[in-house]
């Protein structure tokens, strides 16, 4: 194992760590996009509530999600730890320089950008998923769906009630038909609420733009630290990167908090 | 056509590796656009001397752009504002009458200054002795044309082999990396048939050496490639990295 | 012959002599080796090839070099490329050829079975090169590519674009840093050697400066390798780097060695001229531009006024009012004469008053024929069959573009204009040296252990170099010739032991230079070192340039004589001696060129004919060609050193007995 340790203390390797992490976390921005499209559905949060439930009880996603608390927690510290040897590697700095002579200022910002989206990452967990999974803030909502005519309807159980799991599901009837009842732990109403708070949109939105801007370097960064530079495939990396990465998925998370605001 | 300038310079003096060292401003006068860049600082050092002045050191040799030997961080890039030039290549036309011109020495770790802009660069030297050769001693080799090598592989290491360690990718780099000086010598060998029995050996060796002077780690900011005056590409880092990788998974080592 | 002077040339036939002598010179023993120390100073082609090679062979190696690393050294400026008599383009080169050619070339002023050593060993440099990793240029088939170049008929010369130098440097410069690295090589960069150490006769090392501490540093060595290049930049303006120094040479001298042939400096045609007082340095531009270039001048005086005045332009003129000067005199070679003949026909119309440029010293490279030329057959290609003028012109660009963007950019960048547009201005400087110590067949001067190779020595291009021949001799001699005949003097040193440098001759060797130094930051002066160089690049560029003459060369040298007197007495170095001071190690460079300038005069004034790079105008025939004096002056003139700036002159004759001797015509 010496060798291992040996080969990802090297200042190479540990790039290899940044890249290797990074692209996993790129790889869990999708899922997290994915899912969280669940928002825009008009159905008072069922779906979005139904798939919060299932990202925190499956027991693959529930791995895949502690290898991402990991990845997240190792991405940042290398980061830091990396950008402290950079500085060593020039204690004096220049009187003048003039990085845009030669680079983007996106590269030379990923130690800020990365630490913006890092105290991003803590508020936005503290918001949502501590609360879901620890706090006891948010409450419980039933929905009814009438298997005739599929409409659902659902309201806000008490304050008080609670449940052992999550999500409880039966059947029930009246003189309507018959219904598919959903007990469910209301995440979406949570994001409703907080969503209307001025403050935390636009801090959303910002925040947006430093993942957007984190990207435009660090994607296909990441395949360069990999020795993935070929002319052929270096196209579909820059669009990715820039198109997929940089604008897509950071200007939809960001419609998210707008959805809501002004909804 | 030859126009003079008049031109405020602040140069960075220090008398020795322990001297803090601080900004000096001159005022130089009728500088022809024809001159270099090392000229004008000849024909201030000139003046310097009548005035009974310590003279600026500065490291310059060839001065046609080949030796690697001049070094000045000029208004915040390194060998000027041109690309793909040398400080000594730089000529006064690239400047307008009355610019400020702020003169600084290569600034890294690894690095040192000894006097004024002239920096210690013997660390190059050693990541070189660590793994940038081929072992082959003096008489050992076949026919030169045992072994055909195909023309793009011998063009891109060419195109790598063309790096002058001037150090001017250290000091663009806002980590002051030598990733792209010794990437260039780990991808020349990398693609020649002659380099390959050491070429994992080669890249472990030349990379623990480059740590272990102080170099920062690469951001891949592109600006060591966009301020070399050879244009290495940073198809060499990514070559590197990969050997890097290959090396350290799959050879042989305790 | 001078008794002092053995060259110690193998007996037998020519293609015999290397091949025996190198099986019979005694050898070393690998554990005798250990205990041998050899000092190597200067880091070129010579330089760190030899010292890979000793190293390897397991001797005790200390590298000395004045540039903060050996990889500056100023063999990495070379661009041409590298002969070697491969015969890979099957056009029937051979070894004999090569050898053939170069003494030709050369004016029939070198040695045969030197020259003939080079030939043979070209082959295995080459080899040696790809080996270590040197990137040739290649064909599409994998193999090797090769050009031709001025003064020969085959192709026989390897290049690595316009960086050949560059690149077999780096090759040898490897190979230098992997003993380094083993340690079998010590390595003192930014070091600079200011004395040999001789005791009973034999040299045993050298007292070197530390240039950034200041401090003065005594060596020893069982012998000393001098690989420290030519001389050229006691013009001041040259080719050479702004380092590039005799003083490694030059001390030697004065402690015995002999300087050989110092008259023969090679002018190279194709320079950028010079633009005004502040020149530093002349930049070569290829000579593979002439392959396509025309050179020319106005035909009428008044037409040169009006381009000096900037009151015309070149393409103003017509071409009836063009003189093609090097088409009408040499028709078979035309552009492609030898440098010598082609930078003396520049100087001859710039001083009839046909010069152009704001100095009148420049003449014109015009690609504007072959631009349309290559056009034309672009044009053909794409089968395009009435293409307009314009169409041919911008395809002809592109392929001129192509073939020598590099250089192109680069005098653009150098000059302000752009060469694509006007025609290019050129004009001769100094670029080599082939005069130098004095060395037997051994690589050996006449002190005992102390050697000189590459350009150092005067040994093989005798009065004018080919083109690619220098990075050949530079990595002969380290990689070829040197391990073998350093043996024929180290085997007789295997009982000396390490001479301790407390050795009173070390002593006062370090106290003759630490008095230099003391002496020339004590005169205090009013005039920059720079002014006495400048002045004396002037005077020897005058007098002891393309074209000599004997009222020339003896004012010159009472000049030289006289400013040497004036730095002495008024020069003006600041600072100290402790740290890093380039003033003070400009200084004693000059120090050196001003009294090497002298026997420079001396030696040209001696030769009473004209032979390759030298040209005494009073010895030339009808049509103002070199007239050769092989009866009188076909011997290695070698100077020998007396106290006071004296010398005396001890001649090798120079035997041919394999190639017939004949003037050489380039018509």
């Amino acid at each position: 194992m010496n060798w291992v340790i040996k080969m990802f203390s090297s200042s190479l390797g540990q790039k290899f760590i940044m890249a290797l992490t990074g692209l996993f976390l790129c790889s869990f921005l999708i899922v997290h996009m994915i899912g969280n499209l669940q928002l825009f559905k008009a159905d008072d949060g069922l779906a979005f509530n139904t798939y919060a439930v299932f990202m925190t009880t499956n027991p693959f996603i529930k791995v895949t999600s502690y290898l991402l608390y990991f990845s997240i927690l190792f991405h940042a510290i290398k980061g830091i730890l990396l950008v402290v040897k950079n500085n060593k590697a020039r204690p004096v700095k220049y009187a003048v320089q003039n990085g845009a002579a030669n680079s983007h200022w996106t590269s030379r910002s990923m130690g800020v950008l990365g630490t913006i989206i890092l105290v991003f990452i803590v508020i936005h967990m503290k918001n949502f998923w501590f609360e879901y999974k620890f706090g006891h803030e948010i409450g419980y909502t039933s929905y009814y769906t009438n298997l005739a005519t599929g409409v659902t309807v659902s309201k806000e159980m008490s304050a008080e009630y609670t449940q052992f799991n999550k999500m409880e599901e039966g059947m029930t009837a009246d003189e309507n038909g018959q219904y598919r009842l959903v007990i469910v732990k209301d995440l979406y109403k949570a994001v409703a609420i907080q969503f209307k708070e001025w403050y935390l949109v636009a801090l959303y939105v910002l925040c947006m733009f430093a993942v957007g801007f984190h990207l435009f370097h660090g994607f296909k960064s990441a395949f360069q630290s990999l020795g993935l530079n070929h002319s052929k495939y270096n196209g579909l990396i820059n669009f990715l990167g820039i198109w997929v990465f940089s604008i897509l998925i950071p200007a939809g998370f960001a419609a998210m908090p707008l959805f809501f605001f002004f909804k | 056509m030859e126009k003079n300038l008049n031109l405020n310079l602040k140069v960075w003096r220090q008398k020795n590796a322990n001297d803090k060292g601080k900004f000096e401003e001159y005022k130089v006068n009728n500088i022809s656009t024809d001159m270099s860049f090392l000229e004008m600082f000849d024909v201030l050092n000139d003046r310097l001397v009548t005035e009974d002045k310590e003279p600026i050191a500065f490291d310059h040799d060839c001065r046609e752009g080949i030796c690697g030997s001049c070094s000045m961080f000029i208004n915040g890039q390194p060998h000027g504002p041109k690309q793909g030039v040398t400080t000594c290549q730089l000529h006064m036309r690239s400047f307008n009458d009355g610019d400020t011109i702020v003169v600084e020495p290569w600034r890294a770790t690894a690095f040192p200054v000894i006097k004024d802009l002239v920096v210690d660069r013997s660390a190059f030297d050693r990541i070189i002795s660590a793994g940038g050769f081929i072992s082959i001693n003096t008489g050992n080799a076949q026919d030169a044309n045992a072994i055909p090598i195909p023309k793009d592989d011998a063009d891109e290491a060419f195109a790598a082999a063309a790096c002058i360690g001037c150090g001017a990718c250290v000091a663009a780099c806002k980590n002051a990396s030598a990733m792209l000086f010794v990437s260039a010598k780990v991808s020349q060998f990398a693609l020649l048939p002659q380099g390959q029995p050491e070429r994992y050996q080669r890249v472990s060796e030349m990379v623990a050496q480059m740590d272990l002077e102080g170099f920062g780690a690469c951001t891949n900011t592109g600006a060591c490639s966009a301020e070399c005056p050879k244009g290495i590409s940073l198809t060499h880092i990514a070559r590197m990295n990969r050997d890097f990788l290959v090396a350290g998974m799959s050879t042989n080592e305790k | 012959m001078t008794s002092k002077l053995d060259s110690k040339i193998p007996e037998g036939n020519l293609e015999q002599k290397w091949t025996k002598y190198r099986s019979t010179v005694p050898l070393v023993n690998p554990a005798n080796k250990r205990s041998l120390e050899i000092i190597i100073v200067g880091s070129g082609l010579a330089g760190a090839s030899a010292a890979a090679s000793l190293a390897e062979l397991g001797y005790k190696v200390k590298v000395f070099c004045f540039q903060d690393s050996a990889r500056r050294a100023h063999s990495i400026a070379a661009q041409g490329g590298i002969n070697a008599a491969k015969n890979y383009q099957n056009d029937g080169d051979s070894t004999y050829r090569l050898f053939y050619d170069t003494i030709k070339g050369g004016d029939y002023r070198a040695r045969e079975a030197n020259v003939y050593r080079l030939a043979e060993v070209s082959a295995n440099i080459i080899d040696q090169s790809v080996a270590s990793g040197v990137p040739f240029a290649r064909e599409y088939g994998g193999l090797l590519s090769n050009r031709s170049f001025g003064g020969t008929q085959v192709q026989r010369t390897f290049y690595a674009a316009g960086q050949t130098g560059q690149q077999l440097l780096l090759g040898a410069y490897s190979g230098l840093q992997r003993q380094v690295g083993t340690g079998n090589v010590k390595m003192y960069a930014r070091h600079e050697m200011l004395d040999v150490v001789t005791i009973d006769g034999k040299c045993r090392g050298i007292i070197a400066r530390d240039l950034t501490t200041g401090k003065l540093e005594r060596h020893f060595g069982h012998a000393v390798l001098l690989c420290s290049g030519g001389y050229g930049n006691v013009f001041f303006l040259s080719t050479n780097a702004m380092g590039s120094n005799v003083t490694a040479a030059w001390k030697a001298h004065k402690k015995g060695a002999m300087f050989a042939n110092p008259c023969f400096t090679q002018i190279h045609p194709t320079c950028i001229p010079v633009s005004g007082d502040h020149q530093s340095k002349l930049t070569l531009m290829s000579e593979s531009l002439r392959n396509d270039g025309r050179i020319w001048v106005p035909a009428k005086l008044e037409d040169a006024l009006a381009l000096r005045e900037g009151r015309i332009k070149p393409n103003d003129i017509k071409e009836e009012d063009r003189d093609y000067y090097l088409e009408r005199r040499y028709p078979a070679f035309g552009n492609l004469v030898p440098r010598d003949v082609a930078s003396r026909a520049a100087k001859e119309r710039c001083d009839a008053g046909y010069g152009v440029n704001k100095t009148g010293e420049a003449v014109f490279l015009d690609f504007a024929a072959n631009t349309i030329r290559y056009g034309k057959i672009e044009a053909n290609k794409k089968g395009m069959h009435n293409p307009t003028e314009e169409q041919v012109v911008a395809m002809g660009k592109a392929v001129v573009k192509e073939k020598y963007g590099n250089l192109f950019d680069m005098y653009q960048q150098i000059t302000g204009v752009n060469p694509y547009e006007q025609p290019m201005m050129i004009y001769p400087a100094v670029h080599y040296t082939m005069g130098g110590l004095w060395v037997d067949y051994n690589l050996m001067t006449n002190i005992p252990g102390l050697y000189a190779l590459g350009e150092a020595n005067f040994s093989d291009h005798g009065a004018n170099r080919l083109g690619a021949s220098a990075l050949m001799q530079g990595l002969a001699d380290g990689y070829f010739v040197i391990p073998y005949t350093i043996g024929a003097y180290l085997s007789k040193e295997i009982m000396t032991k390490a001479i301790s440098t407390d050795h009173e001759a070390f002593v006062e060797a370090e106290k003759n230079v630490q008095n230099t130094i003391d002496r020339l930051l004590s005169i205090k002066g009013s005039k920059t070192v720079d002014y006495y160089h400048k002045k004396l690049g002037l005077i020897i560029w005058n007098q002891c340039g393309m074209a000599r003459n004997e009222a020339g060369l003896k004012k010159a040298i009472s000049d030289v004589q006289a400013l040497r007197e004036e730095f002495w007495s008024n020069v003006k170095v600041p600072g100290s001696a402790n740290g890093l001071n380039q003033e003070l190690e400009k200084a004693g460079r000059v120090a050196d060129f001003l009294e090497l300038g002298e026997l420079m005069c001396k030696d040209a004034l001696e030769r009473n004919e004209s032979c390759g790079g030298h040209f005494r105008e009073e010895y030339q025939t009808e049509e103002g060609e070199a007239l050769r004096d092989d009866e009188n002056y076909k011997y290695v003139a070698a100077w020998e050193y007396f106290a006071g700036n004296k010398w005396e002159l001890h001649k090798e004759d120079l035997i041919y007995d394999n190639i017939k001797i004949a003037q050489r015509s380039y018509k």
